[in-house]
This record gives C-alpha cells, sequence and structure tokens, in this order.
C-alpha cells in the first residue's frame, strides 16, 4: 500500500484548475459545514476565501483552543551537520556552496544539549544534511543513544531512510521524523534537486509510508513554501495526510509550512507568499482537520509570530540555531537559513504567558515507549 | 445538604467531581480552579510532569492535603506500555491509583478495549487500584469488573468534545448493572451535561477541558462543584416520574369494557 496512486490520480494542473475556480459560495458551503471534506479545503485555500479571512480565524482559534487548550508545546533544533551530498537550490548546506563543513561528536551534541537543557527544553529536534557515508544511520542511532538520557522526545529531521533503518532507530527513543517533501511538482522537484539521492522523488514521496510501516509515533509533513503555487502544493500536503491517517492510524501528524528564506548565494523564492496569505492557510489546516498539529519556526519575524499563534498553532521552536554547533560549539559558523526570530526562549516563554498560554516545556516521557 | 459519600477501593471522596489538569493557561490558575472546584481526585498525565524534578511545576501546584493524584497513562498504545508506564507512575508519585488509559487512536483518542482490560487485569495482580477509560461498553465494563478494577470510566461522548452525554442509552445499562462505582470521564462540556449524569446515578464525573478552556476557569470550576452536588442531591430524593403530555381522553375505547 502507498499514497502514489493517489497521488497520481490528482494531476497538477488539474487540481490547481480546481482550486483556483472555487467561488464564495463554495467558501460559505466550507465554513458552514460541520465536517470538512478535501474539496471544502481547496475552498478556504483558494482565493475566494481572502474575504473571509477573519471568519476562519475566530473558528480557527476556538477549535485549537477546544483541543489543545491554553497551551504551547516548545521545540528546539539542534543541528548535527551540515555536510551534505545533495544540490538543493535553496538550502544553505547544499553541496556546491562553500562552507567548512561539521559533523558534531558525541562530547559536542552533549556540550549543545546542556545549553539547551539550561533553556529548559525537554523535546529537541535532531537535524543534518544528507552525507550517508558520515552522517549514515550508525551516527543517527550513535546520537540518539547519546541525547536519549537527557531529553523526554526527541524528533528527527534527517535524509529519508528506508523502513528498516526506522525500525533500528525507534527502539532507541526515535518519537517523531520530519520528513518535508519540499514540493509535490514532480517537474519542478527535479530543478530543485538536480544532484544527490534527494533527486528521487519518489522515494521521498514515500517516505512516510515507510514511517507508518515502521511504527513511527509522530510524523511531520509539509512544503517548503515558496518553490512552486502554494496552495496546489499544500492540498497535496492535506491529500497525503488524508491518506496517512486513513492507513496509519496510530501514529501522530503535524504539519509546517515554511516559507522559504533567504540563504548563502540561493535562489530567491518563485512565488511569495503574504503574511494574509499564511494566515489563511493555518486556518485552513486547522479548519479540515482539528486535531493535526501545527507547528511554526524563527523562520517567521517576532510581530507576525506573537500574532499568529492564537489562530491555530500548536507548537513553535524558540532560541534557534540552524548550524551545527551554534548552541556551543562554533557558534560563529554559517547557518542553514536566516531565523527571523532571535528571541530567547525565556522571551518567547514570556510572550507566550502575556497572550495567557502556558509554554509547555514536557509532553513526553521516555518511559511512553 | 448531605449525600452518601462515595467510597473507590476503601477510600472516601465528599466530593463527586474527579478533575483533569491539562489545557490550563498556568499552573498558578490550575491550582485555584481545581481548589474551587473542591475535587478530591486529580488526574495527571505522566508525559506532563518531570518525575525526576522535585520542583516540577504541576506537582507543586498540586500538593495540596484535600488532592490526591490519579496518574494516567495518556500517549501509550498498548497494555505493555501501560504496565510499563503505571509501574514508573506509582514510584515516582507515589501512588497505587492509576486511570488506565490506551489510545492508539491519537486523532479521538479513542481507548483500545482490548488492551485495556489485557492490562487491567495485569495491574490489579500488581496491586493497583485501576480506573480505565474506556468506551460506554456495558459487557465491557463488566469484564473489567470481573478482573478486579476499582470503578469504570465510561465516556460520555468523544474526549475534550464537549458534547455531553451522547452515550446516555448505554451509561444508563452500566450503571444500572454496575458493581463498582461508575465515573462518567469526558465529553462532559457543561455544569447541566454533569448534572445530568449525577441524576441518572452516575457515581462521579472527571471533567477538564470544560473547566480549563471555559472564559473564566476558576468560576467554571464552581459552577460544576454545585452542579454536581445538585446532581447528587437529585439523585438520592429520587426524581419524580415525567409528566404525560398526552390529553385525557374523555371516552375510552380500549377499557370501557372494565366499567
Amino acid at each position: 500500500m502507498s499514497f502514489r496512486p493517489i497521488f497520481e490520480a490528482h494531476p497538477w494542473d488539474d487540481i490547481k484548475a480546481s482550486i483556483y475556480a472555487k467561488t464564495s459560495a463554495d467558501v460559505e458551503r466550507a465554513l458552514a459545514a460541520p465536517r470538512r471534506t478535501l474539496d471544502d479545503f481547496k475552498a478556504l485555500i483558494s482565493p475566494a476565501a481572502a474575504p473571509y479571512l477573519e471568519q476562519m480565524a475566530q473558528l480557527s482559534h476556538r477549535l485549537t483552543q477546544k483541543r489543545f487548550g491554553n497551551t504551547m508545546q516548545l521545540y528546539v533544533p539542534l543541528y548535527l551537520s551540515n555536510e551534505c551530498q545533495n544540490i538543493c537550490t535553496y538550502c544553505g548546506f547544499s553541496l556546491d556552496n562553500k562552507l567548512k563543513r561539521r559533523t558534531l561528536s558525541s562530547v559536542e551534541m552533549l556540550a549543545e544539549a546542556a545549553v539547551l537543557k539550561g533553556w529548559g527544553y525537554d523535546h529537541v529536534l535532531l537535524v543534518t544534511g544528507e552525507a550517508n557515508q558520515t552522517v549514515g544511520v550508525d551516527y543517527l542511532e550513535k546520537a540518539l543513544k547519546t541525547l536519549r538520557p537527557h531529553f523526554a522526545h526527541l524528533s528527527m529531521e534527517v535524509q529519508p531512510l528506508d523502513e528498516a533503518d526506522y525500525v533500528r532507530l525507534i527502539p532507541e527513543g526515535l518519537n517523531t521524523v520530519l520528513v518535508y517533501q519540499e514540493t509535490y511538482h514532480q517537474e519542478d522537484y527535479k530543478k530543485h534537486h538536480p544532484k544527490g539521492k534527494k533527486s528521487n522523488f519518489h522515494y521521498r514521496l514515500d517516505t512516510p509510508d515507510r514511517l507508518g510501516r515502521a511504527g513511527i509515533h509522530k510524523m511531520g509533513l509539509g512544503v517548503l513554501i515558496g518553490l512552486e503555487d502554494w496552495r496546489t502544493d499544500c492540498f497535496y500536503t492535506a491529500l497525503h495526510l488524508d491518506y496517512l491517517e486513513r492507513t496509519y492510524w496510530q501514529t501522530r501528524y503535524s504539519l509546517s509550512f515554511p516559507r522559504l528564506r533567504p540563504a548563502e548565494g540561493l535562489l530567491q523564492p518563485k512565488v511569495e507568499m503574504s503574511n494574509r496569505e499564511l494566515v489563511q492557510l493555518i486556518c485552513a489546516y486547522r479548519l479540515l482537520n482539528e486535531e493535526v498539529e501545527l507547528s511554526l519556526s524563527t523562520r517567521e519575524e517576532p510581530a507576525f509570530r506573537d500574532q499568529v499563534i492564537k489562530l491555530g498553532i500548536t507548537s513553535i521552536s524558540a532560541g534557534s540555531k540552524t548550524n551545527p554547533g551554534g548552541y556551543a560549539v562554533a557558534p560563529e559558523s554559517l547557518e542553514q537559513f536566516e531565523i527571523s526570530d532571535e528571541r530567547s526562549p525565556a522571551e518567547v516563554a514570556a510572550m507566550l504567558r502575556r497572550q495567557g498560554y502556558e509554554p509547555v516545556w514536557k509532553d513526553w516521557d521516555a518511559a511512553l515507549a | 445538604m448531605k449525600t452518601q459519600p462515595l467510597v473507590i477501593a476503601g477510600r472516601t471522596f465528599t466530593s463527586r467531581l474527579f478533575t483533569g489538569t491539562g489545557k490550563f493557561s498556568s499552573s498558578a490558575l490550575m491550582e485555584e480552579a481545581l481548589l474551587a472546584s473542591g475535587s478530591e481526585l486529580v488526574t495527571v498525565a505522566l508525559k506532563r510532569v518531570d518525575v525526576a524534578n522535585a520542583d516540577d511545576d504541576i506537582l507543586r501546584h498540586l500538593s495540596h492535603p484535600q488532592f490526591s493524584l490519579l496518574p494516567n497513562t495518556s500517549g501509550v498504545r498498548t497494555a505493555k506500555e501501560a504496565v510499563f508506564a503505571a509501574q514508573l507512575a506509582r514510584e515516582a508519585l507515589e501512588t497505587n491509583w492509576l486511570k488506565l488509559e490506551i489510545h492508539p487512536d491519537p486523532k479521538y483518542l479513542l481507548p483500545d478495549p482490548i488492551e485495556t482490560l489485557k492490562a487491567a487485569e495485569e495491574l490489579v495482580k500488581l496491586g493497583f487500584v485501576v480506573l480505565p477509560y474506556i468506551h460506554a461498553d456495558p459487557v465491557l465494563c463488566k469484564r473489567l469488573e470481573g478482573v478486579g478494577v476499582a470503578a469504570v470510566m465510561p465516556l460520555g461522548s468523544p474526549i475534550g468534545s464537549n458534547k455531553g452525554l451522547l452515550t446516555r442509552e448505554f451509561l444508563e445499562i452500566i450503571i444500572g448493572q454496575s458493581r463498582v462505582p461508575v465515573v462518567v470521564d469526558a465529553g462532559i462540556g457543561a455544569p447541566s451535561h454533569a448534572a445530568a449524569a449525577l441524576e441518572m446515578g452516575a457515581d462521579a464525573v472527571l471533567v477538564n477541558t470544560a473547566i480549563a478552556v471555559a472564559g473564566q476557569p476558576v468560576a467554571m470550576a464552581h459552577a460544576f462543584r454545585l452542579a454536581v452536588e445538585a446532581g447528587r442531591v437529585a439523585y438520592e430524593a429520587r426524581l419524580a416520574a415525567p409528566t404525560a403530555h398526552a390529553e385525557a381522553v374523555a371516552s375510552s375505547p380500549l377499557t370501557a369494557f372494565l366499567d
């Protein structure tokens, strides 16, 4: 079983046309529906929904509060390596980008971890590029074993792996895997990923299936907004989520919506997404799916983050560094992308409290699995 | 007005309102609301507390003599994981009471009856006071009773939905035939729902979302306290039968032969 036949039954141009054909009547029907369908979702992300943004925001706020309460999860990325054999046109770690490559040793990981623990973090996201010789499954296993005693919850955003690799890593404390398709536009995907293992569109597309079969607790999906028409790409994300929830019903899901940020000497976004449009997308995801977790990173500006967290977001990062060693070992090295919100975790937590949210640092326990 | 106390596993409760600790906007507000609720049994998710930290924020706000802790296993997907988590909770929180919840479905958090029964049987043997969160399934309740649980906790509607007693028909059967206390857990969204459960004969209710996410959680906790008390008094006072709305008929075509 895989997502592929469903994906192939939804040609890009047809989907795009159907989204842009949505009318205000379709939006109103979607808003009034007790349970919304993928067709309703198309209406909610369409240009026709723009005048209904306030209504969508109010609904999204209420639904999120009912499910997740007045709480906000906090997590932080821990970059382990910037070695990478892929060329990605938008990424600072791209193989053809000249920068000093570094992969953290266990001692260095612990030094980074100590800083994050000191800030109060218990959920960390381990990030690497794709360098299977040096930063392969053995390395990832070592990282999990090293860090597991220090954190309640470990996530990973690394290269897609084989099912057997996930089966091997899960008992070592791997709870969550984030794997973004970047774009579901097959031809453009090839343009943005011309070299390296990542250029295999289908291997990446099948990754959530491999994760599901391996029994992962939680997975995160998304596209990199700016590569292609965001409405169409995000429809495919929703379609993928719908399939996964039906198939791997014991897995939790989260969605992200990173907007392409300037990175060293790289691609400028092909498609700009405005703040209003990002809010529209967040609300549309929530109106489609009341239970999915929605995550917002430090890519976004502080003033925008402070407002948008109320509109459907359930987890945020703070104090992030996107370079390996960025917290303690090598704070001056080059980052994967520029972050926009440079406030400390304590400042962000204080902001959350001012808005009536309890910052949640721990919502998992190593004893649970 | 004095009502019969509730006894579970030899412990007597004056309050029939059990409470949850999630979704509050701060631990201080949670504490204030739970105090206002009069609750004597509060459930706390093992995953939320840092048991290694003696000064854990949640536990610190729950350290009042009137609160007994009811650790829950939220997050586990199988009986095996539940038994492991329960043992950790017992050691860390120094109580053998346990709200057993196994919901492998993270979307609606619906309980797995098969794994719950398996885990309950094992945990009872290990000396736990087990309160399982389950569907409003009368047969399952009897099976759980058979393996020795201290109470059953059927749901009123999906957890966090605030939809009230959608399972009313089945709750009535469960209450009618249970030999252990019945605590309606999940879905209670308004004080009137809680009152209705108690009027029906439920021994207690467990409420979380409806208090934590209310505009004023402390006031809402107080409202639930009053509703639960009212519901119990009404149950003990025996409700009058509902009046028939059919109008009296002048002639008696079916009974005239008796005249």
